[in-house]
């Protein structure tokens, strides 16, 4: 069996404000919010994609509602003024975080 | 117990018509409000206006009050919208025009200004999230507009328009603000102006709470999404709310959907500002009271902020984008090469100035720098972006793309290349004192 990932447990969606992208990641049942505090800190994301995130990586806890929400500065390439990346506002973020396997 | 029932019929610039019409028709709305004003869409407008001065709203305006004017007029539903881009005048006076077409004689259409701050930029003026200034950028700045609050929507609604035209306000503030009017909030009510732009925030993206940009096959399933209703708030005089939508239409709401837009562009969840507040969704409930229904609450808000945010547009230049797919075997090595020819040929040859980009599509394009594996593929599209303020660089770039039909490697095919102009904008802060909006009606 391959290894679990993110987005086995838990659903994100990404925005962005000028350079800076934010995603939120909401485990689908509150039992996983634990394992998903553990396995996804602001380190883990900046670690996994330094290139991308070389800005500092910021996570804010919502523990009512089992989510999490990552503030990554300067991760836009610019932004979209700048960035001829298709998918200038890094809406795509949300996937490339799922995709992170799950580290118990 | 009183409730005021807020629809949104849209949630960006080209958002579906026919989901409007529907809420327009079917919604028992006492407001629709249509956000249709991006960062950056207001640059385009005033661009627009430049070109024509009876220009420069949303270009989908007519076909939008045209859509549900009559309706709304027959159900008693007020219109809110930011449509009126870089020239609300004009659009309330195409409105007009639209509602005496319509027959709809002694419909009232407000128009709300003061947000072009064009005067107050200046070429020293500094940026609020990063080093420099307007000067600095070096590009021609198109226009400035500053972010308005509700007190600027509020005298539109008070000398009751049906449909008020604004320029740039804050999103949340074109929701807020019908409920301040009729629930006579007060605008130091810091709890009150927090939940109603929670409801705003919720609902200023339209589809993207009932369904939209949500499905995920197998993982997040979505009934119908092809025929997804637009939002309505059910909204309290306590500042609590539903969030719902027609039962007929496709889409869904659940806790997860609106967990999703709960966060969405915000940064920390207990200091969201606006305008009119800064609000707090850290302690938000979000629980299910029905099919399609959610009821949410805690929302809560402290003192606004002191200054106001202002986004200056310049005239960004063109972006080109050309591409050549190639499948089959060896379509990666057929496909580099080809990104090789392009860069050589544009750099060492053409001495083209500008930011140039290229992309392997189906190999690694989104997330190549990201610095994620490419997986390799049979089916894989060149993609090569060059941004410059010279068209003339633009279009030599798509001459070289599409001349790899002939001089490139084998196979390539389906060349398609289009230029599109770009705005820049950056971010500024002003005093609130500088900032005075005005309102004008007119009748049909």
């Amino acid at each position: 069996m391959s290894q679990r990932t993110i987005h086995d447990i838990a659903h994100a969606r990404a925005g962005d404000k000028g350079n800076t992208s934010n995603v939120s990641v909401w485990v689908y049942d509150p039992k996983d919010y634990p394992l998903l505090k553990r396995t996804l800190t602001a380190e883990r994301i900046k670690t996994a994609f330094p290139k991308l995130f070389s800005g500092s990586v910021t996570r804010y806890e919502m523990d009512d509602l089992h989510g999490l929400n990552f503030v990554m500065l300067d991760a836009l390439e610019g932004g979209v003024n700048t960035s001829l990346n298709l998918d200038s506002h890094g809406k795509s973020f949300s996937y490339l975080i799922l995709g992170l396997p799950i580290e118990a | 117990m009183t409730t005021v029932r807020l629809g949104c019929g849209a949630g960006f610039s080209s958002d579906r018509l026919g989901p409007a019409v529907d809420l327009a028709q079917r919604g028992a709305l006492d407001y629709l409000v249509f956000e249709c004003l991006g960062e950056r869409t207001m640059a385009f407008g005033h661009r627009d206006r430049m070109l024509n001065p009876t220009r420069g709203f949303n270009p989908q305006l007519g076909a939008r009050m045209r859509g549900v004017l009559a309706h709304c007029h027959a159900n008693g539903t007020k219109i809110v919208t930011n449509m009126g881009v870089a020239n609300p005048r004009a659009a309330a006076l195409l409105v007009i025009d639209i509602a005496r077409e319509l027959g709809l004689r002694g419909l009232k259409v407000a128009c709300v200004e003061g947000d072009d701050v064009t005067h107050l930029i200046g070429p020293d003026t500094a940026f609020m999230d990063h080093p420099g200034t307007v000067a600095d950028v070096g590009l021609r700045m198109v226009g400035a507009n500053v972010y308005m609050g509700a007190e600027a929507l509020l005298p539109a609604l008070r000398a009751g328009a049906d449909v008020v035209i604004a320029g740039r306000v804050a999103d949340p503030t074109l929701f807020l603000s019908p409920l301040v009017h009729r629930f006579g909030w007060a605008l130091d009510d810091w709890t009150m102006l927090g939940r109603g732009t929670l409801a705003g925030h919720l609902m200023e993206c339209g589809m993207q709470i009932t369904g939209g940009y949500f499905a995920d096959p197998g993982y997040k399933d979505v009934p119908r999404l092809a025929d997804c209703g637009f939002p309505i708030a059910e909204v309290q005089a306590d500042g609590n709310f539903v969030i719902t939508k027609l039962a007929d239409t496709g889409g869904c709401v659940t806790p997860a959907t609106v967990k999703e837009q709960l966060l969405y562009e915000v940064h920390d969840p207990a200091a969201y500002l606006t305008p009119d507040v800064t609000a707090n969704f850290r302690r938000v409930g979000i629980a299910e009271a029905g099919p399609d229904r959610v009821r949410v609450s805690g929302g809560d808000g402290s003192v606004r902020p002191d200054k106001l945010k202002v986004t200056i547009g310049f005239d960004g230049g063109f972006l080109g984008e050309g591409g050549v797919s190639y499948a089959g075997p060896n379509a990666r090595a057929r496909a580099e090469l080809a990104a090789d020819v392009v860069r050589e040929r544009l750099t060492r040859i053409n001495r083209l100035g500008g930011d140039l980009r290229i992309d392997l599509i189906g190999l690694n394009s989104l997330h190549q720098t990201a610095e994620v594996p490419a997986g390799d593929s049979a089916d894989i599209r060149l993609h090569v972006a060059l941004r410059s303020t010279e068209r003339d660089d633009v279009d030599t770039m798509l001459w070289e793309v599409e001349s790899l039909l002939c001089c490139g490697p084998a196979g390539g095919g389906g060349y398609r290349g289009q230029v599109t102009p770009c705005v820049v904008t950056h971010s500024a802060l002003i005093e609130r004192d500088r900032v005075s909006p005005t309102f004008e009606v007119f009748t049909a």
